[in-house]
């Protein structure tokens, strides 16, 4: 039955928009309903400061109202393009009505869950002021507005298929084309153009990473995950991808810039810490990504290699508690910690990776727990003493390298920065060296081989691959990547305990977090595994509050997101690819005659 | 057991490229290959055929390391090869797949750049200081990888995904990423399987130009036309066994090879006592269609 049958009153024309209205009407009701928002934003939504953020005050916006704000402002600016006015064309080379819509929505959730927080923080919908009522209403308006405004291309059911049900309508109103291919520019203004955007994700990151109460962070993820959907739709994270391709080491120089910056940005210790540890996160989850991304190897013990590192970096720091006593120059150190997990991962790596898939997987979680055991063990009673068992190796003491002490504060550009913003630096140059030798990997007869391996291991051993071999050499590289990270990770934490390298933990880094990170990532990708860590590690830091279904929720992220973006937050180059083939596509081909599909002699 | 490998010079006196002696697969119960003797030698086209079932893909497998032959040696230009696949592909035997098995996300270019990798040495750390000596290499494979497509007609699709390839095209690339390996002998599944008759000629002039550049190739195919009008020898495969081998004409003209493929019953068939066995193994074996195929 097809869908015309069941809907036989509703003319053609209606599918393209969800609420009926001429189109200027709706444009006129979106940019109203923004206005209004924006002004709301303005007034007092409640009476006491009770709620954090003092959101008390008429006159400026304080805490969750500027995320309202700064939703309202980028929905009026969306709905102002719908216009197509000369200035703001290049906000939305691929269509208009999906990222207003989207920025609407985005806007209406934070908005309201906002207003929900406080009854529920305060007790009751009586303590909202009617600046609070003025903005559940105005984001109301612009969503209906922005659901008035006509689609960004005709409805297609698919021949049936997807039948016009508004669920199928509201879903389609999302989607907007290709963007057009962009205007040649110079390549300054390209290079420009990549800065600018590194310097909004540094300052966008940045506010992220420094709010300071749960609320405010949740209001902030809401609304910058329908932002990045918004400029998705739009086609500008098609032309920056474009552009970053094109400039490569420009855009990497510019992502190191811009994290270089992020302790410039601070005033005291607080966040660094937490950007420190994302950074450790991140890089290990780099490392993995050789394993996994690259090989195809599901390694769910990973992070022992980290704890090998980080183990063995304490043990030649000069801790008054290590066994060995001794204390190794920082180069030597990460020679250490880089030899020993080297080792380890071989050790592993040698019975282990005859085994495929599934049976892989298992072991490596049998391995990282020996490793924890382990650690745990040899504190001197049940084993020889070298890691004081459950106790850890604790006062690891801080590095000097050249005569730079990394823990005292230093002044850089006028800002003085301290013990974490040290290390973070450090860690910084670490992500660079891991982040340089992945790309250098993958794009080498080495890299090539695993991904062969990954994509069928019977047909690259076939091509002359030795599988074995190169999959040693692909566990081998990702333990010293961890192993790097551990060197450096052990004396920012000062005291390493077993109990930090476990496969689960409501804490990363451990090993389910870190294949988390990377597959929500994007596997395969740089940017994809350090985007998913830095995550990974913000959200349950910042929700503590939410402490008891903190891991569930983190399953429910997963599904959704494995069901509706299973290649990961950043797709891969390959992904990217495909989208450019389907440009070449479009031009006919001169094949032979399609439907002349010849006898299939194959029997399977 | 086998004796030690004999190599028969070929009428001109040239010694064989290939050569397997008392071949011989069984799993568990059931004999899929049974003592096949097999010879191919230089600039030469040997055509293998036989009915569906009858163990000439698992033959290649035996040939090409994937599966470790019961009994039996092959050798390669007189050494004995090792069932390792990649040391048989280093040691100058290339395949390809009756059902494709291209690295699916990969670039049609980096699917051939791939089959170099025996060819050449970079190492990892070669890769990760990226001096004068490994883009050098890297230059060089490429344009060899590219010669290769040019030859094989794919060259204006380097950047496609292979898995976004017509059918045709796939089966070409397969046979662009196993020359990549610079082989002395080119194994084909059924290269034609699934190509239209246009396609299929186009295969067959491919075939021969790769035999014009010295290179031997054994092939697998139930069109007999591609096989006759190709092969300088056919060998017929029957149930495993070796039911006969000769030129085109001779191996036409056998009653027993138009009996096999008919399936008429004919005195001395081989392994006529095995056929219920057969059989029964393979209706077990369309139950798990794709799994029996190459998968070892
Ligand atoms: N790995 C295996 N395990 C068990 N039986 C197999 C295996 N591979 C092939 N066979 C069996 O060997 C026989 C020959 O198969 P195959 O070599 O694929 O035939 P052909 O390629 O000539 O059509 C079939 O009966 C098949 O089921
Ligand atoms: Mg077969």
């Amino acid at each position: 039955m097809t869908a015309k049958n069941t809907t036989p009153d509703s003319p053609s024309r209606d599918a393209t928009s969800l609420i009926p209205l001429p189109t200027n009407i709706a444009r006129i009701t979106t940019i109203t309903g923004a206005a209004l928002t924006i002004l709301s934003t303005f007034l007092a939504w409640t009476w006491t400061t009770a709620f954090p953020g003092n959101l008390t005050v008429t006159g400026y916006p304080g805490g969750l109202q500027t995320i309202t704000l700064t939703g309202g402002i980028l929905t009026l600016l969306h709905a102002l393009t719908t216009y197509r006015p000369r200035g703001l064309r290049w906000l939305t080379p691929a269509g208009t009505t999906a990222p207003t819509l989207l920025l609407a929505l985005g806007t209406l959730a934070t908005t309201w869950y906002t207003l929900g927080a406080i009854s529920n923080q305060l007790g009751g919908l009586a303590n909202l002021e009617p600046g609070g009522h003025i903005a559940a209403l105005a984001t109301l308006l612009t969503l209906a507005g922005a659901l008035a405004l006509p689609a960004d291309r005709p409805y297609d059911d698919h021949g049936g298929t997807t039948p016009p049900t508004l669920w199928n309508r509201f879903r389609h109103t999302l989607t907007t084309n290709r963007p057009p291919r962009p205007k040649e520019l110079p390549t300054w203004a390209e290079i420009l153009i990549i800065a600018a955007a590194f310097a909004t994700g540094l300052y966008a990151f940045t506010y992220g990473i420094d709010t300071e109460y749960g609320e405010l962070f949740v209001g902030y993820l809401i609304l910058a995950c329908f932002t990045i959907a918004a400029l998705g739709r739009a086609g500008l994270t098609t032309r920056l991808s474009h552009l970053t391709a094109k400039h490569r080491n420009i855009a990497l120089a510019a992502a190191f810039t811009a994290a270089a910056c992020f302790p410039l940005t601070q005033t005291n210790d607080t966040y660094t810490n937490l950007a420190a540890s994302i950074l450790i996160f991140a890089t290990v989850a780099l490392g993995l990504n050789v394993v996994v991304g690259l090989a195809g190897l599901l390694d769910l013990g990973y992070v022992a290699f980290l704890g090998v590192g980080a183990y063995a970096a304490a043990l030649v720091s000069g801790s008054p508690e290590s066994a060995l006593g001794v204390h190794f120059p920082f180069w030597a150190a990460v020679l250490t910690g880089i030899g020993a997990s080297l080792v380890f991962g071989v050790l592993i790596g040698a019975p282990t990776l005859r085994l495929r898939g599934d049976y892989l997987a298992i072991v490596t979680l049998g391995f990282g727990e020996i490793f924890r055991i382990t650690m745990l063990n040899l504190n001197g009673t049940t084993g020889p003493d070298v890691t004081n068992g459950s106790m850890g190796i604790p006062n690891i003491p801080d590095l000097e390298i050249l005569g730079f002490k990394f823990g005292k504060t230093h002044d850089i550009l006028g800002v003085p920065i301290g013990r974490f913003g040290n290390y973070y630096l450090l860690m910084l140059l670490a992500t660079a060296v891991v982040v340089l030798v992945f790309r250098r990997a993958a794009e080498s007869r080495i890299g090539r081989a695993w991904v062969a391996i990954r994509e069928d291991e019977t047909a690259a051993t076939a091509m002359g691959i030795n599988a074995f071999r190169l999959k040693l050499l692909a566990f081998a590289l990702g333990a010293a990547l961890a192993g790097l990270a551990g060197t450096v990770q052990a004396h920012v934490i000062t005291t390493t305990t077993p109990d930090s390298y476990q496969f689960a933990g409501t804490v990363p880094p451990n090993s389910a977090f870190l294949l988390a990170a990377v597959i929500l990532g994007g596997m395969g990708t740089i940017s994809g595994p350090v985007i998913g860590a830095a995550l990974l590690y913000l959200i349950p830091n910042k929700m503590e509050f939410m402490q008891d279904y903190q891991l569930l929720l983190f399953g429910l992220a997963l599904v959704l997101l494995m069901r509706f973006r299973p290649e990961g937050m950043v797709a891969d180059r390959r992904k990217q690819l495909e989208f450019h083939e389907t440009d070449q596509l479009a031009v006919p081909e001169p094949r032979l005659p399609e439907g002349a599909v010849g006898v299939t002699k194959a029997e399977a | 057991m086998t004796t030690s490998p004999t190599t028969t010079p070929a009428p001109d006196g040239t010694h064989p490229v290939l050569h397997a002696t008392g071949v011989t697969m069984r799993f568990g119960g059931l004999t899929a290959v049974r003592s096949v003797d097999l010879a191919v030698h230089p600039r030469e086209i040997v055509g293998l055929i036989g009915p569906n079932g009858a163990g000439k893909t698992t033959f290649f497998n035996c040939l090409t390391g994937l599966y470790t032959p019961t009994e039996g040696t092959v050798t390669y230009r007189d050494t004995v090869l090792p069932p390792k696949p990649h040391l048989v592909t280093q040691a100058g035997i290339a395949r390809t797949f009756q059902n494709i098995r291209l690295f699916a996300n990969m670039t049609v270019l980096e699917n051939v750049l791939v089959g170099r990798h025996t060819r050449t040495k970079e190492g990892l750390f070669s890769a990760l200081l990226r001096g004068p000596g490994f883009k050098k290499a890297e230059r060089e494979s490429t344009r060899r990888a590219m010669e290769l497509l040019d030859f094989t007609g794919l060259a204006d699709k380097a950047d496609h995904l292979s898995r976004n390839l017509p059918y045709g095209e796939q089966r070409k690339l397969e046979i662009a990423r196993a020359l990549a390996s610079d082989p002395g002998l080119l194994l084909l599944d059924e290269p034609t399987a699934g190509m239209n008759p246009q396609e299929t000629r186009a295969t067959e002039a491919l075939v021969r130009a790769i035999r014009d550049q010295g290179i031997a190739v054994l092939v697998i195919e139930h069109d007999m036309r591609f096989i006759f009008n190709l092969c300088d020898r056919v060998a017929v495969l029957v149930q495993g066994e070796k039911l006969t081998e000769g030129t085109s004409d001779a191996v036409q003209a056998d009653e027993r090879v138009i009996a096999a493929y008919l399936g008429t019953p004919f005195e001395g068939a081989p392994g006529q006592e095995e056929l219920a066995e057969v059989e029964a193994a393979e209706a077990q074996a369309d139950a798990r269609a794709d799994l029996t195929e190459d998968t070892p």
